[in-house]
């Protein structure tokens, strides 16, 4: 066996992950998605991300 | 290249094959910026960029440190230190300056968050794979790496769930190097870690080949475009510990019985879509970038290794463990060292210092785990 069975494996783990994904979560709308750029948008940082200490704020 | 598959008769023509990987590259950022909308399309490149980096020019973290540890060879730990400066010179004053804007990795350092940072540190070494080392391994099919995948996603989903728990333990007031002020001390000791390797470094070693530097100038760049384009800088865990969260609640887990999870930017996240996550994009895009570049270079014809049975176990855990540790220590090599280090948070400089000890550690562990012959 090679590694183009285990890459292959990993891909379409990480396919069936995302069509799973889609069609349980709410629908995607991309003219209400976020600017572009988050620098320069005027808007809030609003994504998640590892470092962040969890607060109720 | 002396492939043998190069003389197969019957597979598809190599320039075929390179178009067919370029062309899904593309369509797959169509797909997700049509779908999700530009933002996210271009997170999934700048993840493609990560891995196609990390993976084409040999950039990682957790075998830079093992040649350092082992070997005295500083190269790879130089080049990290290089772009982790990049960075910090162009995104520490854009964060003091865009303070809604743009966020950084900062999180205070604590009991659990240097445990885990420890802990983190080991675990990398026993399945030779950081936070991004593993989705690189899994992209290019090495073996270990896929199994360790799903398991560092469990594990960062559990060491979420639990986090409160470990940050009430005892926990420092946030510490981070803002302004101009900020910049000239992080690159300060950032030169004074430089300056330890390079005394402690094999005669003939210094050298930093040009495909180090190339990469960390890569890597430094798709950085501050994720920090621009996303408004946070680069991450990993956090979007594994989601998709197991997203499992786990289809599984029927009641996740509102854990305070992260349950906290509303987390809920948010849990209901919308992942080709909407930051995180998770860059991920998916580390993964397919690796994969093009082993299929690119015909990498994939490389046969698995015959490892023993307490090897594959001792990846399963270790992966676990790269997860679980990575949620107490506010993230990895990546969330926590190079985001947090480059966004001016002390917890990046707590986490190389305990990660590095750790590591120490791990690499003495690997031939009792049979992943590896004694030397």
């Amino acid at each position: 066996m090679t590694r183009r069975v285990t890459a292959t494996a990993a891909l379409a783990l990480v396919a069936a992950l995302v069509l799973l994904d889609v069609a349980g979560s709410a629908p995607m709308n991309p003219f209400q998605a976020p600017p572009l750029l988050a620098l320069g948008s005027g808007e809030a940082a609003g994504g998640a991300h590892c470092a962040a200490l969890p607060t109720a704020d | 290249m002396t492939d043998a598959t190069l003389a197969r008769p019957g597979r598809m023509g190599r320039g075929f094959q390179r178009t067919v990987l370029v062309a899904a590259v593309l369509a797959a950022t169509f797909a997700v910026a049509s779908t999700a909308g530009a933002r996210y399309g271009l997170l999934l490149l700048i993840g493609l960029g990560f891995g196609i980096t990390l993976e084409g020019l040999r950039f990682g973290f957790a075998g830079p440190w093992r040649a350092m540890i082992v070997r005295r060879e500083p190269a790879g730990l130089l080049a990290q230190l290089a772009a982790i400066a990049a960075v910090a010179v162009v995104a520490i004053p854009l964060i003091s300056e865009n303070g809604t804007e743009l966020v950084g990795a900062h999180a205070p350092v604590g009991f659990a968050m240097l445990g885990g940072a420890f802990v983190f540190g080991a675990a990398m070494q026993v399945v030779l794979g950081c936070g991004s080392g593993t989705l690189v391994n899994a992209g290019s099919g090495n073996p270990l790496g896929v199994l360790a995948l799903p398991f560092f996603a469990i594990g960062s989903f559990a060491g979420a769930f639990h986090l409160t728990w470990w940050t009430e333990l005892g926990t420092a007031p946030l510490v981070v190097l803002d302004g101009y002020g900020g910049v000239a001390m992080t690159l300060l000791g950032l030169s004074a870690v430089a300056a330890v390797i390079l005394w402690l470094a094999a005669p003939g070693t210094r050298r930093v080949p040009r495909r180090l530097w190339l990469a960390a100038g890569l890597i430094a760049a798709f950085a501050l475009a994720n920090l621009i384009v996303a408004g946070q800088p680069w991450g990993v865990v956090y979007g594994l510990g989601l998709w197991a969260a997203k499992g786990a609640e289809t599984l029927g887990v009641d996740l509102a019985a854990s305070t992260f999870w349950s906290l509303p930017v987390n809920v948010e996240r849990l209901e919308q879509s992942l080709l909407t996550d930051v995180t998770s994009l860059t991920n998916i895009g580390i993964i397919g970038g690796a994969f093009v570049v082993a299929a690119w270079r015909r990498g994939l014809s490389q046969p698995i290794p015959d490892l023993p049975l307490r090897a594959w176990a001792a990846t399963v855990v270790a992966g676990f463990l790269l997860g679980y540790s990575s949620r107490l220590a506010f993230g990895c090599n990546v969330g926590a060292f190079f985001s947090g280090v480059s966004t001016g948070s002390l917890h990046g400089w707590a986490w190389f210092v305990m990660a590095f000890a750790g590591s120490w550690c791990g690499i003495r562990l690997r031939p009792a785990l049979g992943i590896e012959g004694r030397p």
